[in-house]
């Protein structure tokens, strides 16, 4: 028996990953003859601010949807997280306080998620996490009201507007967790696991898999890095209200798929849904640039979301004699 | 009115009919027996066409006829009724009844639920049955549900109907009934053919007994004329064509013992033991408990009951890493879904339970990894490219290989084998039994669940029958022969009357 398999250049360029690369060099080329504005580094630099507060939760969004389960809470539980850490601050505690709580928040709601899930195994995620999403949400709404909440220290602006030697501090967060996530999921035994159990869930428990911890845990850590996006979209708004983050959840299942992660589990590798992160990010940067009307965008997005879906059961029925 | 002349059919790699003969007259109550993966439910599927023979002709009424589907079969007036009722349980009774062949009104093509209602009540009402057609098909029990799809064999005309192991999952009062209705369809001419593991169900009803042995046909008695002994011989009479490999290990100290064993409504009062370097073969009939028992000492389906010591410890088993922790591997029956992500390679299957022994300080050491996975696929001849090889384009055998390797991975003393040759080719078995001996001389301790009489005559050390979820019987290999085997197994006519 041989122990590896042979390197093969075409396998290795038949990956979803490189198509997306692709597209992301197109969108830029395109973008650049559009607009004279485009190619200017400090505007390619600084739009990476106006998307990656919701790339945070993309990351630990991977391993659920690897785990063949979706959490649609995510949204509401930036927003809860956030509306507590502005409450907890205008209450008067100090604000490194105030953003402990908010992780804190966000940690428990992702937690309440897993404990659900796993407790109940007859309920589906997509099910829970729909209750959740109106629960968080509405506990927002009952702490807040339709108001406005904010007037955060002056140093809280930095998380998502300041630069450490000209590179956005948060891009090198967001960097930081990538290049985490990406070791936990492809380095370790834990990602391993995840993706046994998306591949063939029945097989990972008789292999004695720890399934319920293991997705307790994911779902938590969802929860952790949706408090993550509320530190930092909180801090480039300057203020928050209960309704923030609508349809965040959407964005970021978006961006998943796009980056050839299956829906059906056990598919897809964390740099293809980075790399989604910035194609879309730029794509809508480009198309503003251009005063292109918000709805074109979406139907752009929408047919790549089509394009994501289809390839798999396109490139498998090539295969076939 | 049915006759069925040389019926071949095959499988790949399995012969699954060979040459079967079955005549059944109008309104006889006809009762086919045999022991598991004899043929019975390839030959069901025949005559209600999902399958079609090889070879071989099907006479209704003396005129040669083609079933090619089920469609075609429920055309012809055949109708079968499964042990695990194939109903839709949200629905109706009625509409059960009528699926597929709804009474719609001739101009709006709009369905006739009164008249429906009112049909099925009176076929209800014909077989004796109160039950209520409006009333939700999963509210019923599975004798009433059986009930209703009697009804619904009526409502398509039926001539010919095939219970297979309708008594299987009913009380003894809820097999009176079904006797009752089905003495009713045969009083107004229709014929039965009825299968079952029971000796009481043929000895109560049918007039005539077929028996088919090894995808084979046997012999055709009138009940009256064959004793239990003679039927039981019918069945297992057979040669034994291969050899085991049976080596002669050492039988070492206690590994395992189980003691009242139970879970509520699946198995219970269940004590064994189990020694290094023996192999205890786990036997009777299917639904008899074997897998659960296995499966609850494996932490799947923790017992409620009893005490479990491994090497006289006491230990409580609540899942599947519990058991590894303890030495307790165990080879679920189901291949494909339980043993294996299909879409891996060979080396990330083996790995996967023992996956913590690679993680390095910072990842996995994968050299280290696809090392001791090779040395394993090696150890039990695993016959693939390499382990790079996805485990969907191995074969049945080899695949099994390939989880026998990952369960040795987590170094157990106890090995539990849930029917580890189902389905492989005879190659292959043979393989699988001389790494079962091996693992014996080396001291492991097996326990192989089987239905195979060869197999578990020529294996085990010892072998343990069970019956309707209780170990009814522990028999020495000196002393086990097929016929105590299946005796135990079944249950005898008398002791079914008193129990």
């Amino acid at each position: 028996m041989e122990a590896k398999r042979p390197f093969s250049a075409r396998r290795f360029f038949l990956q979803w990953e490189w198509m997306l690369v692709v597209l992301f060099v197109l969108v830029n080329v395109f973008n650049s003859f559009l607009s004279p504005y485009y190619l200017s580094p400090t505007g390619l630099r600084d739009v990476t601010m106006t998307f990656l507060d919701k790339a945070f939760i993309v990351l630990p969004m991977v391993f659920i949807i690897i785990l063949g389960d979706i959490d649609i809470s995510v949204a509401s539980i930036v927003a809860l997280s956030s509306v507590v850490m502005a409450m907890a601050f205008g209450a008067g505690l100090p604000m490194p306080v105030a953003i402990v709580l908010c992780l804190v928040v966000g940690t428990a709601c992702g937690a309440f998620n897993g404990w659900l899930i796993t407790r109940f195994k007859e309920l589906s995620a997509v099910i829970v996490t729909l209750a959740t999403m109106i629960i968080f949400r509405g506990i927002a709404y009952m702490l807040l009201e339709n108001q406005a909440a904010g007037h955060f220290p002056g140093w809280y602006t930095f998380l998502g507007w300041g630069y450490v030697f000209e590179v956005p501090f948060m891009l090198i967060v967001f960097v930081v967790f990538a290049v985490f996530f990406a070791w936990v999921l492809h380095k370790t035994a834990l990602g391993r696991r995840v993706y046994a159990m998306g591949s063939n869930p029945m097989a990972a428990r008789f292999s004695g898999l720890k399934v319920d911890g293991i997705r307790m845990l994911v779902f938590t850590a969802t929860g952790f890095m949706s408090g993550v996006t509320a530190l930092f979209l909180t801090s480039r708004m300057g203020s928050t209200r209960p309704n923030v983050a609508s349809g965040y959840e959407l964005e970021v299942i978006t961006m998943v798929v796009l980056g050839g992660i299956s829906t059906s589990g056990g598919k897809g590798r964390l740099i293809g849904a980075v790399l989604a992160v910035f194609l879309l990010g730029y794509l809508r940067y480009g198309l503003g640039l251009v005063n292109v009307p918000a709805q074109i965008l979406l139907i752009i997005i929408g047919l790549l979301l089509v394009i994501a879906v289809m390839m798999p059961n396109v490139l498998s029925r090539k295969k076939l004699p | 009115m049915l006759e069925l002349k040389g019926i071949r059919k095959s499988f790949p790699g399995v012969h699954a009919l060979q040459d079967v003969h079955f005549q059944l007259e109008k309104g006889q109550i006809h009762a086919l027996m045999g022991e598991n993966g004899a043929g019975k439910s390839t030959f069901i599927k025949i005559i209600t066409g999902v399958y079609q023979p090889d070879e071989g002709e099907i006479l209704l009424d003396g005129q040669i006829v083609k079933i090619a589907n089920p469609r075609e079969a429920q055309r012809l007036g055949i109708a079968a009724i499964y042990q695990h009722v194939t109903c839709y349980p949200d629905l109706t009774v009625t509409e059960n009844i009528f699926m597929g062949h709804e009474s719609t009104s001739k101009f709006s093509r709009s369905i006739q639920w009164k008249k429906m209602h009112t049909e099925a009540k009176a076929l209800l009402a014909e077989l004796g049955s109160p039950i209520d057609p409006h009333t939700e098909m999963g509210t019923l029990s599975v004798a009433q549900q059986q009930v209703v799809e009697i009804a619904k064999a009526l409502s398509t005309k039926a001539r010919i109907v095939i219970m297979d192991e309708p008594t299987a999952a009913l009380t003894k009062r809820e097999s009176e009934e079904l006797y009752r209705i089905t003495e009713k369809l045969r009083d107004s001419g229709v014929s039965v053919i009825f299968i079952s593991h029971r000796f009481e169900d043929m000895e109560r009803l049918g007039s005539q007994v077929t028996v088919f042995r090894d995808s084979r046909y046997v012999g055709s008695w009138p009940v009256a004329e064959i004793t239990n002994e003679d039927l039981i011989v019918a069945m297992v009479g057979r040669e034994i064509t291969h050899l085991f490999p049976k080596k002669k290990a050492d039988i070492g100290a206690e590994l395992l013992r189980v003691e009242n064993l139970g879970k509520t409504g699946l198995f219970g009062g269940v004590s064994f033991t189990l020694a290094q370097g023996e192999i205890l073969g786990l036997t009777g009939l299917i639904g008899a408990g074997r897998s659960e028992v296995c499966q609850s000492l494996f932490g799947l389906l923790p017992a409620d009951t009893g005490e479990v010591r491994v090497r006289g410890k006491l230990v409580q088993i609540r899942n599947p890493w519990d058991a590894i922790e303890l030495g307790i591997g165990y080879l679920p029956e189901d291949r494909q879904k339980q043993g294996l992500v299909l879409s891996w390679e060979i080396g990330r299957n083996i790995s996967l339970p023992m996956i913590d022994e690679f993680s390095g300080t910072w990842w996995l050491n994968e050299v280290k990894e696809g090392d001791v996975v090779k040395e394993l696929a090696d150890s039990v001849k695993v016959k693939a490219q390499g382990i790079s090889t996805v485990a969907n384009t191995l074969s049945g055998g080899n695949q099994q290989k390939v989880i026998v390797a990952k369960l040795l991975g987590t170094k157990p003393k106890v090995i539990i084998l849930d029917e580890p040759t189902k389905g492989v080719d005879v190659g292959a078995k043979a393989a699988i039994h001389e790494i079962m001996g091996e693992l014996a001389c080396q001291g492991f301790g097996i326990i192989m669940i089987s239905s195979e009489m060869p197999e578990v005559l020529g294996m085990s050390d010892r072998i343990a029958v069970m019956r309707e979820g209780r170990l009814v019987k522990m028999l020495d290999r000196a002393e086990a022969t097929q016929e105590k085997i299946l005796e135990a197994a079944m249950g005898s006519a008398t002791e079914a009357l008193h129990g």
